[in-house]
């Protein structure tokens, strides 16, 4: 071992020490401290009674089940959409500026009101035309809420990706006697979409928690079915059953996404 | 008839002239090289004939038709017209297979299959063969550049532009490449290219045309240019070059 490597491991040694020690520190701090505080037998009984986690986590994940229907046929539409409202906000041809007009206001109006308001406006109101089954269904146009909210941002993304493409790949393309739709399609898209991945895939991660905006309207999801129990049991352990289930998903994913960013640095390095 | 032919070419961006009244004739056949220092104006005009920039004044003519004419379909000029870039520009997402073929499939109409024995000649010839299906990151700067050159060849055109395609190679990759213009020259293609390497376009050009400001300062056979330069210009300019 060289001079410098034992002083390497040494100070790996140490750093690892402190890490330990401020860790379990705080830990301590919270494991004997919290329960000293006047309402916490109440609050551990109410939100971490593990009976009732027991009781109601398998109806939990079944009603979850339905997020992920709603998150699986709401995905590929926002990613079509997106695409879409990005290639018209592109769109350089005259006779296609009304097509820009509108994938700005498009673009404007959904990303300043929030999802919320979204899903009630179009989730009570189109039903309320009074509109035969199946087309009075709160999972249509719940759908069509989260889809038009999320084309807007996913939309702003894909630009940002074609932006991000650079000129002389174009000019490439150009030189070569390519038309300007087949150089977006060949050339430009395939390379945008690449360098966004690892962003949309943020979206993707909002989009299955947002899902749950849903319950507002009436589908009986996941985070629906945590209310009747609260209600059922006057018991709050369901919605921290509910939000064990959303991290087993979405903390993995997290992790994947941000494996795909730092990936695309290295290489842009 | 010259093959290609500029007649007082003017290219402004903004208030900057970069192009100021470039006249100039390319035999078929002829290699011309473009020499001068960086911003003289040699790059913008090589994409003004291939019309990648539309320009203020003057025309170009290939085989005698104007292509400068505002308005024109630009696709079909520009397939007969190849250009090479300094930067290679190859398609990242495609295998240097896939980059050579796009363009004849997309433009020429023609499938992989038909397209398949000619392209697989043109990378044998350039010494490809066995890199056909490597992507560009996995190749070296002058096997890039080959197959950029072998991406315009796959369009037939009837004229080749080459913009400093050496200038960012490491020097031993500096031959590789010229060697293949002598290749090309020898099989009749008309080329005009900018190019800093000055030996070069002493052993290989028909003619040599010195930019600066640009303007063609001066223009002839290149022993001619290069020894016995007129202007005070090009005297600076090669001392400087050539030191």
């Amino acid at each position: 071992m060289t001079r410098r490597e034992r002083y390497e491991a040494q100070q790996r040694r140490r750093s690892l020490v402190i890490a330990a020690t401020s860790t379990i520190t705080v830990l301590a701090a919270i494991y004997f401290l919290v329960p000293l505080a006047p309402g916490w037998a109440k609050v551990q009984q109410s939100f971490f009674n593990g009976e009732t986690l027991i009781k109601t986590f398998p109806k939990l994940l079944e009603a979850f089940r339905i997020n992920v229907m709603i998150f699986a046929w709401s995905a590929p539409a926002i990613a079509i959409l997106g695409l879409l409202i990005a290639l018209a906000r592109d769109a350089k041809s005259p006779a296609l500026f009304p097509l820009r007009i509108f994938g700005a206001a498009f673009t404007d109006i959904f990303r300043g009101v929030p999802v919320i308001l979204t899903v009630y406006l179009i989730g009570f109101g189109i039903p309320g035309l009074g509109l035969p089954r199946p087309w009075n269904s709160p999972y249509i146009w719940g759908t069509l809420a989260l889809v038009l909210t999320y084309s807007a941002y996913v939309a702003e993304i894909f630009r940002s990706g074609i932006d991000s493409v650079h000129h002389s790949q174009r000019a490439a393309a150009l030189s070569l006697g390519l038309s300007e739709r087949q150089v977006m399609r060949d050339v430009v898209l395939p390379q945008a979409i690449r360098n966004v991945v690892p962003s949309q895939m943020n979206m993707l991660i909002a989009l299955q928690k947002d899902v749950s905006l849903l319950s507002f309207i009436g589908p009986v999801e996941i985070f629906r079915q945590a209310g009747v129990f609260k209600s059922l049991l006057a018991n709050f352990t369901p919605y921290v059953g509910a939000a064990i289930i959303f991290l087993i998903v979405t903390v993995p994913a997290t992790r994947y996404a941000d494996h795909l960013m730092a990936r695309q640095m290295r290489e842009r390095r | 008839m010259p093959k290609l032919e500029l007649n007082g070419v003017v290219k402004r961006f903004g208030e900057r002239t970069v192009c100021d009244g470039i006249s100039l004739t390319v035999e078929e056949g002829q290699m011309v090289c473009l020499i001068g220092a960086s911003g003289s104006g040699k790059s913008t005009l090589l994409r003004c004939i291939n019309l990648l920039e539309p320009i203020e004044d003057g025309a170009i003519y290939l085989d005698g038709e104007d292509i400068s004419i505002p308005g024109l379909n630009l696709q079909s000029v520009r397939a007969r017209i190849g250009i090479v870039f300094q930067s290679f520009n190859l398609f990242p997402h495609m295998t240097a297979l896939e980059n050579v073929m796009l363009a004849p499939r997309r433009v020429r109409g023609l499938t992989r299959a038909e397209l398949q024995p000619e392209v697989e000649t043109l990378f044998a010839r350039f010494g490809l063969a066995d890199r056909m299906h490597n992507y560009p990151d996995q190749l070296s700067g002058g096997q890039q550049q080959r197959v950029a050159i072998v991406r315009a060849l796959a369009m037939r055109p009837e004229v080749m532009l080459f913009d400093e395609i050496t200038s960012a190679l490491d020097p031993q990759l500096v031959g590789e490449v010229l060697d293949v213009l002598l290749m090309l020259k020898r099989q009749g293609m008309t080329m005009v290219m900018a190019t800093h390497e000055m030996g070069f376009a002493r052993e290989a050009a028909d003619k040599v045309c010195f930019l600066d400001g640009g303007r063609i300062i001066e223009e002839g056979a290149p022993e001619v240019l290069f020894d016995h330069p007129a202007q005070p210009a090009t005297q600076a300019f090669l001392a400087r070059a050539l030191k």
